[in-house]
């Protein structure tokens, strides 16, 4: 190995070079070889790295697994694959193939590539400090069942998943039993379940990602110690579909996100001790619908504007804390001008209770009848949970 | 020029006209009288097309006017009261019916218009005018288009001595041109020089119809108001009688 | 319809004072809610409020006042040359011309400049349309009922039950029958109210996010298709033909 490595050689692949095929390239190299793969088109079945090898792609060549193979199969450490457009994976509904698939392994960097119409689109299982960065993965799923996730890793560790760009797979990336990994500045767009979707993944960090018109929304559960910060969640439109669905998810960070235009930005139950600050919640549906299962819980300086509903819950006793947020539905006042309302906020409209019991009151939505509702409710509370409040509501929102 | 052939209405329960016959004839100029709810209003709103007989017929020069609205061209029509759109003025309540009427400029009949001088209030609206300025307003549409019937009803309630007197004349040439002219009135001095027939309606029904000179031998009497007292007096004792009966 | 009754019927209604005061009350009212408010659709939410309750309740009861004060105006077009359908349905137009010109002027030239959105058309929309349809109720209360305070009282019934009453029924029809599936019943039953009409169409722009859960979801699917909106729009044409044709041919045949 450690000789490879100093005598390390750079092999061409290409019509116009020696090595035509990449398979034969690989066959020939060294441990510690690069391998460029000149532009053109690559139909060689599985092309299995079982050497140390730095893969890249010259102009995007493209490796096609003709709907049957796997493209690409990584089974050793260091192997490195760049700059190639990979496209049509088999598709299999009893082992999951994928545009590139990491097998048991560690340190593997793949960057810079197109994947098209795979199956599943980058697939780590039982791998450690590998890295995936600007990749631009495209399927284009009809059903769930017909298509695997973009991102897929499993019982990994120490993953850095940065800057890529998923569309069109089942989940945009999915992460399952992997821990101390860094989601950061991706773009998970119309995915047909989930933008994002993790479970089991404690201490991992999720910074500056856009989960935009995924079918239902994020999803994450049976976690803990998980940051999510400066993301974006964005129409996710649906019954069952939620900017984030949390889900057990306790000691959790998730502060300065913006949501909106969202059926249910959060939606939250079995969750506890998370901190939730400097939240935007705007023109969702529901901004938060959390249940009595979630307890101490912290909801501080977020602004919540012109959403349908605010809070909804299903009552019970509540040990969450809300201080210091926005609500541009306040109608108190703020007669010592330090900037906090003198009157609590009650976040829980009766209207929203009723909507949770019958769902087709949302009907009557903004009928005088139902205004008149919710203000004799606001003088004289009975239906509404008492407790539910906001005891220093902010005038103005913290957040720009 | 009209012919009503058995010509009734009712509102609901209530008979207003009951089988009215009447032929009526240009250069006629007829009174037609009789007490408050005798149904002189709703003879001549019949024959205006405003209210729909509930049988009978109207013929105007021979033709039906039952759903016709042409006939109208040929009407002048100078109602009770004159309601006119409160915001609008005087000048533009007579362009609008100069509108409708579809009538050259230089063939309307002005005659009322300048003597009441209703040019010099043309930005007057509506809302600001008195009742007998309204009664000017309404006399000067009824004859601005020289229409072949005039229906005038109480004509000179409202309207002061002098704009009597002007009205007065203009109905006595309208007459001289073999023009149809119906009045109704309560004030029969003011017609005594007009009139040359006499409708009395009481109840619904025509009682007489009969020119001045006939009415004038019947009763005895040379004055018109004298005459119509006498008759009325009669028909009164007349009326009870059938009830005895 | 003649063009020169139109024409003077608005002329008159251009001076009124009260279509000049209802103008200047609207625009007041969006001017302070869109100057306040930089959210768009949190003003148009309040805006929806004014559209649904001041609009008709003005549009029918003006209206109903104007036939009333004008029946003499109106019996003196009959003794003229013109058929009666034509004065009828001239009125009508200008009525409805200068209500919906109001409205307009009032809330949809300010929204249009401060909440240009899909949201602020639909609004304007649903106010153009609940203006012209509450003249034409209007057209019916006034030809049907000849005292003018009867004809004012049930003008104002008929504006408390599309704005109100309505709505309770058909809440407490929910709420009975909350164990069945009722929601595309309630669908067409909301179609017997022109303001529940708007209401849900303006709230489907608005509250767009919520409408995309379960229940909104068939009201979306309903109100939100090119199919639907058709047959809504339809409705609401028939909202606004139905009662001026019943008025119209009341008309034809009153006794003025």
């Amino acid at each position: 190995m450690v000789v490879g490595m100093s005598h390390a050689a750079t092999i061409h692949v290409g019509k116009t070079h020696a090595f035509k095929s990449i398979h034969s390239a690989i066959a020939k190299a060294n441990a510690g070889d690069t391998i460029l793969v000149h532009s053109g088109l690559y139909q060689e079945g599985n092309i299995n790295i079982d050497k140390r090898l730095t893969l890249i792609g010259i102009d995007h060549p493209v490796i096609d697994g003709k709907k049957e193979y796997e493209p690409i199969s990584i089974r050793v450490e260091g192997v490195t694959v760049k700059g190639f457009t990979i496209q049509n994976s088999g598709h299999s509904s009893m082992n999951d193939i994928a545009g590139i698939k990491i097998y048991n392994t560690n340190n593997v960097t793949i960057t810079d590539n197109i994947l098209d119409d795979n199956f599943f689109g980058i697939y780590a299982q039982e791998s450690r400090n590998c890295h995936i960065e600007n990749n631009r993965l495209r399927a284009y799923g009809k059903a769930e069942h017909f298509v695997g996730n973009g991102i897929h890793a499993w019982k990994s560790d120490s993953i850095t998943i940065v800057g890529n760009e998923i569309m069109g797979h089942r989940d945009g990336i999915y992460l399952e039993f992997v821990t101390h990994t860094e989601v950061d500045s991706n773009l998970s767009q119309n995915n047909l379940r989930y933008g994002l979707h993790f479970m089991f993944s404690h201490d991992n960090s999720y910074l500056y990602n856009t989960f935009t018109s995924n079918g239902a929304g994020v999803a994450v559960m049976y976690t803990d110690r998980v940051r999510m910060e400066h993301n974006v969640f964005n129409e996710n439109w649906g019954d069952s579909a939620y900017g984030l669905l949390l889900k057990d998810i306790r000691d959790s960070h998730i502060q300065h996100n913006v949501f909106a235009k969202n059926t249910t930005a959060i939606y939250m139950e079995g969750s506890n001790r998370i901190q939730m600050l400097d939240n935007r919640f705007e023109n969702n549906g529901w901004a938060i619908k959390i249940f009595s299962s979630c307890m101490n819980n912290t909801l501080s300086r977020n602004s919540f504007i012109q959403n349908t509903f605010d809070i909804a819950t299903n009552g019970g006793r509540m040990t969450n804390r809300f201080e210091e947020n926005y609500w541009d539905k306040y109608e108190g006042y703020d007669l010592d001008k330090d900037g906090i309302g003198d009157v609590p906020h009650h976040p829980v409209s009766l209207f929203s209770i009723l909507v949770e019991r019958y769902p087709s009151m949302m009907l009557l939505f903004r009928s005088f009848m139902v205004t008149l509702f919710d203000r004799s409710e606001k003088l004289i509370p009975s239906l509404t949970p008492e407790h539910l409040k906001d005891d220093k509501p902010l005038m103005k929102s913290a957040i720009i | 020029m009209i012919e009503i052939k058995q010509l009734s209405k009712h509102f609901g329960k209530l008979q207003v006209l009951r089988e009215i016959d009447l032929s009526l004839e240009g250069g006629q100029c007829i009174s037609l009288i009789g007490p408050n709810g005798s149904g002189k209003t709703t003879l001549i709103k019949s024959i205006l097309g405003m209210v729909i007989p509930s049988s009978g017929t109207i013929h105007f020069e021979g033709k039906n006017i039952s759903r016709e609205w042409a006939y109208r061209n040929d009407i002048g029509y100078m109602p009770q009261i004159g309601e006119y759109p409160e915001n609008m003025s005087i000048g533009q309540v007579l362009d609008m019916m100069k509108d409708i009427r579809k009538i050259p400029e230089n063939l309307l009949d002005t005659e009322l218009y300048e003597k009441f001088e209703l040019d010099k209030m043309l930005d007057k609206r509506m809302r600001t005018l008195s009742g007998g300025t309204r009664q000017k307003v309404s006399a000067c549409l009824a004859f601005m288009f020289s229409p072949k019937v005039l229906i005038l009803d109480e004509p000179t309630a409202g309207l002061d001595p002098v704009a009597t007197e002007i009205l007065k004349d203009k109905i006595i040439d309208e007459k001289h041109k073999n023009k149809l002219i119906m009045i109704t009135s309560h004030v029969l001095s003011d017609l005594d020089d007009l009139v040359s027939q006499i409708i009395y309606m009481q109840d619904g029904r025509v009682m007489f119809h009969k020119s001045l000179v006939e009415l004038k031998v019947d009763t005895g009497t040379n004055k018109l108001s004298k005459a119509i007292a006498h008759i009325m007096s009669l028909k009164q004792e007349l009326s009870k009688e059938t009830i005895y009966e | 319809m003649s063009k020169k009754i139109i024409k003077y019927v608005i002329t008159d209604l251009l001076r009124n004072r009260t279509v000049l005061l209802y103008t200047l009350v609207l625009l007041a009212l969006s001017l302070g809610v869109f100057l306040m408010e930089d959210n768009i659709d949190k003003g148009i939410a309040s805006m929806l409020n004014i559209v649904l309750f001041v609009v008709p309740l003005v549009s029918i009861v003006f209206s109903t006042i104007y036939l009333y004060n004008s029946s003499e105006f109106i019996g003196l077009l009959v003794s003229q040359p013109l058929k009666r359908q034509s004065i009828w349905l001239s009125i009508a137009v200008g009525l409805g011309v200068m209500m919906a010109f109001a409205f307009f002027v009032g809330i949809g030239v300010p929204t249009l400049i401060f909440a240009y959105s899909a949201s602020g058309l639909m609004l304007i929309v649903a106010g153009l349309l609940l203006s012209v349809i509450f003249v034409s109720l209007a057209m019916w209360t006034a030809v049907y009922i000849r005292d003018k305070s009867k004809g004012i009282g049930l003008a104002i019934i008929l504006w408390l039950y599309f704005a109100l009453i309505f709505d309770a029924i058909l809440l407490f029809l929910l709420f009975q029958f909350a164990d069945y599936p009722i929601e595309n019943i309630m669908v067409a039953i909301s179609m017997l109210n022109p303001i529940d009409i708007s209401r849900i169409l303006v709230l489907l722009e608005i509250d767009l996010s919520a409408m995309m859960g379960y229940t909104g979801a068939i009201f979306r699917d309903f109100f939100g298709t090119g199919g639907g909106m058709f047959v809504t729009l339809g409705v609401m044409l028939l909202w606004f033909a139905v009662p001026l044709w019943l008025s119209n041919r009341y008309f034809k045949k009153k006794d003025l």
